[in-house]
Order: structure tokens, then sequence, then C-alpha cells
């Protein structure tokens, strides 16, 4: 009786329905849960461009919460650096614009989400600008964010993540050593020209002189050319952006 | 005495000890004589890859001790019920819920971990000691032997890929559980004394090292010899 075709058939079904609805019941459950925690993560990466990872990690979620309301502010631009408040009839906040959905559209559709690291409670007393990145490593996707001083040249710190990059070589962007190298690099030449920073083949040599390189990873210079261009073309689509708040600047200096 | 003997031809077969000597068995045997790592030489892909550090090795563990005993135990309770021509895949069902289970709750309570681990949660579907247990062991057996089988295969593999962990992290990031040693001990000699970490430890390659290391004690001490 086991053996027949009918039985097997029924088996599975049951099988399939008893472990689907298993599933589905967890997920359902503990949905809540994980989104907390992505958007959690976020912020952790959000802030990590800004404070070091010690003391982001010596934080409690409830501290990260808190002290992520009381520091950063956030607007949302397009290509040319206008603020978008609504698509398609909702609307935008930074914090709900999935980069990695809008890397896959053309550059001028995209959202690009700026946070706005400021003075605790101050949003007019502007710290730095906080851009996320997304590219391509070797072996998967990376992202980041870089924190751009107020001159809008000066680096003044960057987390990067990746999805699959090797243990060991690629995946070292993460450590904060590595990190550590971009910060105070200037993303713009003295003509004013956008050449963002970029990270050198080989490991081990002295780029302190150079506003626009550093040290690269031994062993990983497909990762590092994927910081490469992840960093100009994001800064590329921030450029208008940029160029806005550089000129406002300018213009409040003269005053 | 008498009294015994009736008593017995009552029940007609005496229940077993909750932890008999074939039950201790179980648990025991995959610890050294018959280790499901460094005996039958399954589970080494993860044994590889998770274990630079010990913080992520030990979720790791205890994320396989559920699978496998979970598993068992399901296994064994259906075992009368399963069509031989779909056991399989039926298994496979059975272990792959189970698996996506650990990764929702990972994902839920321990994100961090859970981006850590990533791939290889999911991968411990593709595990050979799960499905090996189950093939061999839960399909013809009790549920309760079942437990204590997977239980004693998971341990098996757990204290491998933990000592395994432990060499690596010491050795390679200087570091037990995420606390500086290589830091304190230096503090100690002074700032003259610098213990280096290996870098061949972090990559893969250290892991078959210290593996190969196990495995060479291991056998020497017990005289295991493969035929």
């Amino acid at each position: 009786m086991q053996q027949s075709n009918a039985y097997i058939i029924t088996f599975s079904v049951i099988l399939t329905v008893v472990l689907g609805l298993l599933l589905s019941g967890t997920s359902q459950v503990l949905g809540p849960l994980q989104r907390e925690a992505e958007a959690l993560d976020k912020k952790k990466q959000i802030l990590g461009a800004v404070i070091s990872g010690e003391e982001i990690d010596a934080m409690s979620p409830e501290e990260v919460n808190a002290f992520y309301t009381s520091h950063i502010a956030s607007t949302v631009v397009d290509i040319n650096g206008q603020e978008v408040t609504e698509k398609d009839g909702a609307a935008v906040t930074a914090e709900n614009v999935d980069i990695a959905k809008n890397y896959k559209m053309p550059a001028e559709d995209r959202l690009y989400p700026v946070f706005i690291f400021h003075a605790e409670g101050n949003p007019d007393d502007v710290q730095s600008y906080i851009l996320p990145l997304y590219g391509a490593g070797l072996w998967d996707a990376i992202w980041g964010y870089i924190a751009l001083d107020t001159d809008m040249n000066t680096v003044g710190g960057i987390t990067l993540a990746h999805a699959g990059e090797t243990p060991g070589l690629g995946a070292r962007i993460t450590e904060s050593g590595v990190q550590q190298r971009y910060v105070g690099k200037e993303i713009f030449d003295e003509s004013g020209d956008l050449v963002a920073v970029e990270m050198q083949k080989g490991e081990g040599k002295d780029y302190s002189a150079d506003p626009h390189k550093v040290d690269g990873m031994s062993g990983a210079t497909i990762t590092g050319n994927g910081v490469n261009s992840m960093l100009k073309n994001y800064l590329g689509h921030y450029q208008a952006f940029i160029e806005s708040k550089k000129s406002s600047q300018a213009v409040a200096a003269a005053f | 005495m008498s009294t015994e003997t009736v008593e017995k031809a009552i029940e007609k077969k005496p229940a077993e000890a909750l932890l008999s000597k074939r039950r201790k068995k179980l648990i025991t045997d995959p610890l050294v004589d018959d280790n499901p790592i460094t005996i039958q030489v399954l589970g080494i892909c993860s044994a590889l890859a998770v274990t630079t550090q010990m913080k992520p090795t030990l979720v790791m563990a205890i994320s396989v001790i559920f699978v496998i005993v979970m598993s068992n135990l399901v296994i064994s309770l259906m075992r009368n019920t399963i069509p031989t021509r779909v056991r399989i895949i039926v298994q496979l069902a059975v272990v792959a819920t189970l698996v996506t289970l650990v990764s929702e709750v990972l994902r839920a309570f321990a994100y961090d971990m859970y981006k850590e681990l990533s791939v290889f949660v999911g991968l411990i579907i593709t595990n050979c000691i799960v499905m090996g247990r189950l093939e061999a062991f839960a399909l013809g057996n009790k549920p309760y032997d079942s437990v204590l089988d997977g239980f004693g295969s998971a341990l098996g593999y757990s204290w491998i890929i933990l000592t395994v962990a432990f060499f690596r992290e010491l050795w390679g990031s200087g570091s037990v559980f995420g606390i500086p040693v290589f830091d304190y001990v230096s503090g100690i000699f002074g700032p003259d004394f610098k213990l280096a970490t290996n870098g061949l430890m972090v990559s893969p390659v250290g892991a078959f090292i210290i593996l190969g290391l196990i495995i060479w004690v291991q056998r020497t001490k017990t005289g295991y010899v493969e035929h």
C-alpha cells in the first residue's frame, strides 16, 4: 500500500502543506522583528561613516536608535540635486529608499538619499553629509556610506560592506584599518574636477602625501577596483547635489 | 527473587534505562571513535568556512545540533509512514524547513550573526552529516534513540569545529571569543614584546592545517587506520 502512487502523492501533498504552513507562520511572526533588525543594521552602517565601529558596538539597540534620531536628518535628491519628496504618488523618505533596487534603474531615474549628520538635536549645525554607495565587487555586491565634511571635498569617513568577497582578501574592506585610510582624503582636484579617491594596487606604500590615493589591499585588486568605480560612480551621481551645497556655502562664507 | 521474575514475565520487555550502556555509546561514539569530521570526513566545507572566529563557530555548532537532533526526531517519528521511493526528498524537505527556521530566527534575534554566517547556515542542508544520520539511523530506529544518535554526531562535529576555530582565532587574530589575548600577553612583557599573528590562519588553508593536525593526533592516539 505504501508503494502505491496514490499514497506517495497524498503523503507528499500533506508534507508540503504542513511544512509550508510552518514556514509561512514563522515568517509572519518573526517578520516585524527582522525588519527592525535590518533597519537597525542600516542605521549602524550610516553612523559608521561618522563615528568609530567600537563606539557603535558599545551601544545598545535603543541607544543607536536614540543617537540616530538626535543626530541624523535626511533628504532625498534626484540626479540633478533637486529634492524629491514623492515618487509615483507615494511619499519618499531616505530611510526607505532601497539602494540595491535603485541600482538596477538607469542613473537618471534613481533616488539618491542623503543623510545629514548634525550636532545633537540641532539640524542646522551640519557636521557632514553621508552618501550611500553601491556597486560590484569581485563576487557579489558591495556597498557602503561615505561621509563628506561640510566643505563637500574632504572625506570624513567611510563604511564599506560586501555580500560575498573573499574572506581575508576582498572582505577586508569591512575592516576599520582599511576604511581609516580614506579619512582626510579629497574628492576634487585643484581645478575643481571630481576625481574621487582611488585605492591603489599593492599594499604597504605610503600615500599620505596624495589626497586622491589610498593604499591598496594585497591580493584583492579587483575588489579594490570595485570600490574605486563605486566611489566614482556615486560621487558622480551626487555631483549636482555636492556642487549646490558647495556654492551655497561659498555664498554663506562670502557674507 | 521470585517476585521479580514474575514481574518481568508480565512486562515481557523490560524498559531500557534512559541512558543505558548502548544509548551512551550512541552519544560517545561519534565524539572520537566515529567522529563525523575526523573519521568519516563529512561536513568539511563548513568546518573550513566558518571557523575563523569562535563566536560564529559556536552559533554554527548550536544551529547544527538543533537541525540534526530535530530532523532525526521528526524522521524517526515518521519512519513507518514515509514511502521508500521518495524518502530522500522527504528528508530533504524536513531538513530544509528546519534550516530555514534557524536562519529566520537568527535574522530576527541575531542579525549580525546572520550576516556573518550568511550562506553557511543555509548550507547546513547540504551538510552530509545531517542526511547521513537520517539515512543510516533515524529511518530504522525509535525516536529517542535517534535523538541521542543525532546529538552525539552533532557534538562530535561541534567540538572539532570549535577546536579548529580556537586555534585559528588565537593564531590568526590573536584573540579568543573576541578577547584580545595577544594584546594582554604583550602588555605583561612590556611594549617590546609583540606576538605576531599569522595571516594563513585566517584563510581557509589554516583550517586544513589545523584539521590535519587534529586528525593526526587523534589517529596516533586511537590507532585508527583507514581500510
